[in-house]
């Protein structure tokens, strides 16, 4: 191996991981506040009043950017899933395990804003459509995953056994999206579809945008400390977190 | 003749994957023929779950009608679940998955031979006796005959992909409802397409797509299925 070469693997171990990690919590944690502070000064005093859906429709400044990040989120935990399951590093599957709990709460977000959206704009929390349907099952699936890990005690199976599901789950939720978009189309006809919104002004496009680098970042942060507290918990026993916790105490 | 030569003159020829899954499902048929009464109990299931939805929506004709299909195949998902434990988690328990796994066969068909026995013993029977429960929600000619042939394209499908949330749950705490929490999500395309095939049938339009949607996901989920349900077999018995 030559010395020009940038040794990517370093940070695959933990042991060096976390101290980078909580480097980066700071930078991330920060970007995502002044970020989010910044969509929502768009979208509640730049942005203006839609003609046809008035004041509600400024959910959405929230409502979009969680339900893009829900499906992000999924699909990195699943890339750190094939990871851990191909490089066989650990660090890759604390990742995935880090991520979900993030991934179900904008799932969730992403749920509950569209119910309280759908309540004066449809006139109902809830229709079946294509993407509330499988937004729902997105979130069992999250909700699979982590009761997988929780009922298996040996981390290491746990792992394996996780990642095998997040990426049958990766592959479904394509086919889970269109089978449902499909099935709902033969159902209903009433209901107003989201695909056919009027066109946006750049303002609260720019501010969706915003919130969505926000939540990004957001994600990352709270990641990257659930990770620390995942490196620390299953890593008690090396001598390196023995030696920082001595530090910390001192 | 060297020795060596003499030694790999009498090993026995390579195992191969057809014969994988022969053996396999040869042996996962006989073991279900001799306990009848447990195929008999997850039929009745079947029946049972079905005779239930109309007592509790009424007798209304027409609203049994448009009810039928789904509750018809969310009735077979129910069943298809129900069974899943047989599966691999007798075989776990007693140590044979074990030595099927240090078997010459490679794994995968091996997996891919139990797989279709259970189909043979359980998602079968199901396709069999659901025109006759489909008669009972006034399902008539064509309907039953699409109802049946959806059942069999699609009840296979739900136990190769039963079959890696089977794998994934053995020896875990909780199995059972763990079990239906990661299966029935990857259920949801074989409903919609399943029971939409019989409902394009019942207001007049062909079901051809929808069953060739059910074929394709059948040949998907054979080819994947075993695959990744011998990989979690192999995290489970480490």
């Amino acid at each position: 191996m030559t010395t020009a070469s940038i040794n990517w693997f370093r940070f695959a171990s933990p042991a060096s991981f976390f101290p980078l990690a909580g480097r980066l919590i700071p930078w991330f944690a920060t970007s995502a506040a002044i970020l989010a502070a910044v969509a929502l000064w768009l979208g509640f005093a730049v942005a203006p009043t839609d003609a046809t859906q008035g004041e509600a429709y400024r959910i959405i400044f929230i409502h979009v950017p969680a339900a893009w990040m829900s499906m992000f989120i999924y699909l990195v935990m699943a890339f750190w899933c094939a990871m851990s399951l191909t490089l066989n590093t650990r660090l890759a599957a604390m990742m995935a395990q880090a991520l979900a709990p993030t991934g179900a709460l904008f799932t969730f977000l992403a749920l509950w804003t569209g119910a309280l959206w759908g309540k004066p704009t449809w006139g109902t929390y809830w229709a079946w459509d294509a993407r509330m349907t499988s937004e729902l099952i997105l979130l069992f699936l999250y909700f699979g995953y982590m009761a997988l890990r929780h009922a298996i005690d040996d981390p290491r199976r746990a792992d394996r056994a996780s990642a095998v599901l997040a990426l049958v789950g990766a592959v479904n939720v394509p086919i889970i999206y269109f089978s449902v978009k499909w099935w709902n189309t033969l159902h209903q006809g009433a209901t107003v579809s989201l695909t056919t919104a009027p066109k946006m002004a750049a303002v609260m496009l720019t501010g969706m945008l915003v919130m969505a680098f926000a939540a990004w970042f957001y994600s990352i942060a709270m990641a990257l400390m659930r990770v620390r507290a995942i490196i620390l918990e299953r890593e008690k026993h090396t001598n390196w977190v023995a030696d920082a916790a001595r530090q910390r105490a001192q | 003749m060297t020795p060596l030569d003499a030694v790999i003159a009498e090993a026995p020829p390579p195992a191969g994957a057809w014969g994988g899954i022969a053996w396999s499902a040869s042996r996962d048929l006989k073991l279900a023929l001799r306990s009848k009464a447990e195929l008999g109990v997850l039929l009745l299931f079947y029946v049972i779950v079905v005779t239930l939805f109309p007592l509790g929506v009424g007798p209304e004709p027409a609203l049994l009608r448009a009810l039928g299909p789904g509750v018809l195949w969310v009735a077979s998902l129910l069943a298809s679940l129900l069974s899943l434990p047989r599966l691999l988690a007798s075989d776990f328990a007693d140590g044979t998955l074990e030595q099927i796994a240090l078997s010459p066969f490679p794994l995968p068909a091996l997996i891919a031979g139990k797989i279709a026995a259970h189909w043979t013993s359980t998602g079968l029977p199901l396709a069999v006796v659901s025109p006759l429960l489909g008669l009972q929600f006034g399902l008539r000619g064509d309907e039953l005959v699409v109802l049946a042939v959806a059942l069999l394209l699609g009840t296979p499908t739900l136990s190769l992909l039963g079959a890696i949330g089977a794998a994934l749950t053995l020896g875990v705490r909780a199995g059972g409802g763990l079990l239906a929490l990661l299966v029935l999500p990857l259920y949801v395309p074989i409903l919609i397409f399943g029971a939409g095939a019989v409902e394009a049938v019942c207001v007049g339009l062909g079901a051809g797509s929808q069953l060739s949607l059910l074929a394709a996901a059948l040949l998907a989920a054979g080819v994947g299925a075993p695959v990744a349900t011998a990989a979690a077999v192999r995290i489970a018995l480490e």
